[in-house]
Parts: C-alpha cells; structure tokens; sequence
C-alpha cells in the first residue's frame, strides 16, 4: 500500500511538469499533501502516539489545506497571471522529469545497503530533483515557492523513511517545513505584494555585476 | 527576551539601555565558557576550544557593531519600530551565532543556522527598498534551499550511523563511531552538508545572495554578516570534517574541498577586477578568504592551523572596512566607485582606515593574515599542490590589483562630483575602534598570547 501511495506521489511529478495553470500546481499540492498524510500513517508504526499525531497534522493542515490556500490567496490578492509562463515546453519537461525518475532508479539500483527502503529512496531524490527543476525552468516568483515546496515534500519522504528509529530528525523535517514556509510566503511574499503589483521574477534582477 | 523588548518597546533611552545590558551579558557569557572550558551545559551546549574561539572573536566584533548600529541609526530618520527592529535583529543574529558554535549536536547546530537566517533577513530589509526587498528574497530563498540541503546530508549521516547500531547524533557520538560509519553514506552526507553550509559560509556554489546581502544591509549589520555569520559556516563544515577526516573519505573530501577553494578564488578574482560598488568589492574580498582558508584545511599540517588563524583574523578586518563603509557614504552618498575619490581630502583619519584595511585584507606585511596566508601557501607547497599553489598565487595577483584600483581611486583621485562646501564633519574618534580591530588583528598574527595559540592547537587536533 505504501508504495501504491509513493507511485501516485511520482506520477503527481509527471502531471506536475506539464501543468499550465497555477491553479493545477495548488491541486497537485493538495493532492501531495494527502498521499504523505497516508503514506505517514502507514510507515511511521513506531513512534509515539503523540509524536505521530503531530506529524499527521502537519502533514493534513499544513501541507494539504493551509499553504495551498494561502497561496491560492495570495494569487488572488496580487491578480497575478494564471499561466505558468515555462521558459521550455512541456513536451520538454514531461522528458526531463522522466528522465529524473528514471536515473534515479538506476541510481538506487548500484546501491547495496538492507537499511533503506529502495521505493521511499527514488521517489524522494526524483521528488526532490523535480523541485530543482521546476524552480530553475519557470520564469515567476510564485512557480519558485511552488518548487521548493515540492523539494520539501521529497525530503519528507526521505526522512520517513528513517522516522521510524529516530523520531526526532522527523520533528526536525516539520520544523523546517513550518520554518521555511513560513519565511518564504508569510513575512515576506506578502510584502512583494505590496510593493510589486505582479510578482514576476523579472523585476528582481537588478542586483548583479 | 531582549530582542522581544527591543521589539515592542519603542523608546529610544530604552532601546539603548537592553542594547548595553545585552552586550554586558554577552561579554559575561564569553567569560563564563572561557573559564568553564570543555563543560557541558544545557545538554546541547559545549564550550570546546573552536567554538570558545569564535565566541571571543564574536564578542570583540559586535561591540564596535552595535557602536556603529547606534551611529548608523542617529543619522536616519526611521520609525521607532523600525529601530527596535534593527537592534533586536543584530541581537538575534549574535544570539544564534553563539549558540550554532557552541552546540555540540549537528541537529541544533542546523536549527541555529535557521534562526541566523531569520534574522539576517531583517536586517537585509531594514531599507524598506526595491532593491532591499530583492537582496532580501534572493537571500531567504537560497537559504531556505541551502538548510534543506544540510538537512538532508543530516539524513543521510543518519543513515550512516544506523550500521554502526548508534541512535544518537551529537558530534562526539560520531567522532567516537568514525570507523563504524557507513562510507557511502557519509560520502553522501558530506557533499550535502557541505553544500549547504557554503550559503552560510560565502564559498562557490552558494556565494551569490551572501554577496547581495551584505550588499543590501546596512553596513554594521553588513559586517555581521560577513565576519560572524561566515564564521557559523566555517563551523558548521570543520565539524563535520572532522568526522569524514578519521575515515578513509579523507582524500575524497579533501579533493572536494580544493576545487571549492579554488572556484572561490577565481570567483573572486573574475568579480574583484570587474565590480564598481566598493561594498560589493568588500563582499568579495570574503569569498576570496573563504576559499583559502578550506584551501589550507585540505592541505592539512601546518594549513589547518593557519586555517584557523585566517579566519579569526578575517573576522577583525572585514568588520573594520564595512564599518569605514558608513563614514565613507556619509561623505559621499554614493557606493560607485565613479562617485568616490580624494578621501584623504575629506576625512583623513578614515582615508588611513581604509588603506591599512586595504594592506590588511590583502595579506601584505604587516598585515595579519601575511602570517596565516604564508602559512597556507607553505603547507599547500608541503602537500605537493605545487600547481594549484602557482594558480592561486596568480588569482591573488589579480584580486589586489583590482582592489588595488579601486581602493587608490577612491583615496587619492579628485572627483568633480562632490560639493566641497557641504562637506559633513566627522570627528577622527569615530574611526578608533576600527584601529582597535586591525591593531588587535596584528598583535594576535605577530605576537599571539599563549592561551591563543593553545586555543587553535586544541581545534586543529580535532581533525588530526
């Protein structure tokens, strides 16, 4: 059941690269959210009660309603532009992050070690090298926020994969979820509203030299 | 808790009083974990001779920086939010600072690194500009990605572990456990820490928002970033260095380091020629350090000592410019260097700062870092670098000649653009604590105090 779940999390990858409405990337998060939700439920078997309760929420109200709505929000707020606005076409990208997935199967395959879960090791890498890609090949601040939160999502596959024998570095994962996600749209991404009408990363390219 | 009041109080008398009170408390700290050497406190906290060192370097930086934070601010007009927002950021950043080198855990380390983030990017945006606002995203979010990278290297070194059969992560468990770890893991962890913490530390993959930070904060909070706040970096890898240094990674690493040393080097060189923003040159100026210091902990003998020894005094210097940098900008309210020159005409006790910090960051007799930088050159010539020594040495040309250029521009060519009439008076006293810093900088490379020097040797052995 577990890997059905870590399946449907890479194929989210896939829907992911030729999606071309923002509003898709929000669902594709909200659907993320929810197959970490079960895919929590079912690995972590040994920690506490509490301790998993806390993770559950996170992954349930954080991940899954709170963040995809508040950038819902923000889109709204700032009225920026539906489109995507990728730098490659999509028939591109559904090749590269194929690509992605495939290597990394390669990559898990040269590796001989019975501690780690070989599916929870592919999909978090593919997850997370997806997130790199996405941030690098769309043009606006919003597609950033939307790929270092798909990077974030494949840490957190990777630290289940351990969060059964050392619970705390799980608490430390939600701890830079929250952190990072925070900084990133709270404090800040509401004050490039107020100064930017549309939050293109175009207008942020002054500083060089 | 003084942050919190320097946040919601809005008086300036008072601002200033949690100020001194934090400083005196700081200055007690560093005393209380010099004479409590090697104890544990708090559990996560210990005050090994490498941390010890950066908290007195530390210390002795941020009381200038707080002097020229209060200077910085009276000359502005701010809301008094802003100002209370100001001081209770630089006492965050300092805060988190000293905890991430104390800390003997790599779990609370990274959590400190979070909180310096967090901060940092106040002080970046305390202009309230379009460019702030950019210096300042570009900043969070390489941040941001940089502690997701350490984060999974942290896995990964859990990974490692788990074949040696320990559940605990603090950085004796794994010292102790070095010949147990897992190599591919810790291969793996390594390149991901390491990643990571070059963001914090201004080396090549993550150097680039460092340098528009420090570009974009105000100059004393500037001088933060580059001294203290790339001291946490330095930590952070030594620390983890001296773990893959006990196993048979050592070579590997070492290899990775040298190529980052170098790149950073280059980096440099390439800007250092090129740039007209005399901050942004200063900026630089650290990455090229950087490089050479990991340059002289990959060269290992004598070059992790001098290693050490650079850092320490980079940490005076640096400070000293971007402090001058506020004096600088009061008289000529501008950072190009087209718009800045004959500044031993107007202000000439700053014109001496910025030439001896100018001798002083390029290594040049009687400079302090000559010391440490021969000594990297020699240990880099002991372990048969002999080719990258020559490469190196030809990058430094270049990065003191294009100083050079626009150091001497600014101090002795006229320019026309400067109404000599309306000239703002700055009294030479300002300038004392800068000498104090480069003074201080010299003495401890030409005639280091014993405790000094057994400070570095007790830091050095960690990785030999």
């Amino acid at each position: 059941m577990t890997d059905i779940l870590l399946i449907a999390l890479a194929m989210t990858l896939l829907y992911m690269s030729i999606a071309d409405r923002l509003q898709t990337y929000l669902y594709i998060l909200v659907l993320q959210g929810l197959i970490l939700f079960g895919t929590t439920y079912l690995t972590l078997t040994d920690v506490s009660t509490l301790n998993l309760l806390l993770v559950l929420l996170e992954t349930i109200v954080f991940k899954a309603i709170a963040v995809p709505w508040f950038m819902n929000y923000l889109i709204k707020r700032n009225k920026i532009t539906r489109v995507t606005e990728p730098y490659l076409p999509n028939f591109v990208s559904l090749i590269i992050v194929t690509l992605i997935i495939v290597s990394t199967i390669i990559l898990s395959g040269s590796i001989e070690d019975k501690n780690l879960d070989k599916t929870f090791f592919v999909v978090a890498l593919s997850t997370l090298f997806t997130g790199l890609y996405l941030v690098v090949s769309r043009k606006k601040i919003i597609s950033h926020v939307v790929g270092y939160l798909v990077i974030e999502n494949g840490v957190f596959v990777l630290s289940l994969a351990i969060g059964n024998e050392m619970p705390m570095l799980l608490n430390l994962g939600i701890m830079l979820d929250i952190f990072a996600s925070v900084l990133i749209l709270g404090v800040f991404f509401n004050k490039i509203g107020d100064v930017i009408r549309d939050p293109d990363v175009n207008l942020l390219t002054n500083l060089k030299d | 808790m003084v942050s919190i009041g320097l946040i919601l109080n809005r008086n300036a008398v008072v601002n200033y009083l949690l100020v001194v009170g934090y400083l005196a408390l700081l200055i007690t700290t560093t005393v209380y974990e010099y004479i409590n050497q090697g104890i544990t406190q708090l559990v996560y906290f210990t005050s090994d001779s490498l941390g010890l060192l950066m908290l007195i370097a530390m210390t002795i930086v941020s009381i200038p920086a707080f002097y020229y934070g209060y200077r910085f601010i009276a000359t502005r007009n701010d809301a008094p939010h802003a100002r209370g927002l100001f001081f209770a950021a630089m006492v965050m950043l300092i805060t988190s600072c000293c905890m991430a080198y104390l800390s003997n855990h790599i779990a609370v380390t990274w959590i400190f690194v979070e909180i310096t983030t967090l901060s940092a990017s106040v002080l970046i945006y305390h202009n309230r500009s379009m460019r702030a606002l950019e210096g300042v995203w570009k900043y969070v979010f390489l941040c941001a990605i940089s502690i997701t990278f350490i984060y999974i290297g942290i896995l990964f070194l859990s990974l490692s572990l788990k074949s040696a059969g320990v559940g605990e992560m603090s950085f004796k468990v794994l010292y102790e456990n070095h010949h147990n770890l897992n190599v591919f893991w810790l291969k793996l962890a390594f390149l991901f820490i390491f990643t990571g913490f070059t963001a914090k530390m201004g080396l090549v993959p993550m150097y680039t928002a460092g340098i528009d930070a420090k570009d974009k904060a105000p100059a004393p909070a500037g001088a933060l970033l580059a001294s203290v706040l790339m001291n946490v970096g330095f930590v952070g890898i030594y620390r983890v260095y001296a773990i893959v240094a006990h196993t048979p990674l050592k070579g590997w690493a070492n290899s990775v380091i040298i190529i980052v040393g170098l790149l950073s080097v280059f980096v440099a060189a390439v800007y250092m020629t090129r740039i007209k923003n005399i901050k942004r040159l200063f900026a630089y100026s650290g990455i090229e350090h950087m490089g050479l210091v990991v340059l002289g902990l990959a060269a290992g003998g004598v070059g992790v000592y001098a290693a050490i020894l650079h850092i320490i005094l980079h940490t005076f210097i640096k400070p000293t410019l971007f402090f001058q940098f506020n004096q600088i900008y009061t008289i000529y309210q501008s950072k190009s260097v087209y718009d800045l020159g004959n500044y031993f005409r107007y202000y000439k006790t700053g014109a001496f700062v910025v030439l001896l910090g100018f001798l002083s960051a390029t290594a040049m007799p009687p400079s302090g870092l000559f010391v440490s930088e021969f000594m990297i050159f020699q240990s880099l010539f002991q372990s048969h670098y002999v080719v990258l020594l020559v490469v190196v040495l030809l990058l430094l040309t270049l990065i003191i000649w294009g100083f050079g250029v626009n150091i001497f521009k600014l101090l002795f060519t006229p320019t026309g653009q400067i109404n000599e009439d309306k000239l703002p008076y700055i009294s030479p006293w300002e300038s004392l604590p800068q000498f104090v810093l480069l003074a201080l900088s010299v003495y401890l490379a030409y005639n280091p105090p014993a405790e000094f020097v057994v400070l570095i040797q007790e830091s050095v052995k960690l990785v030999q």
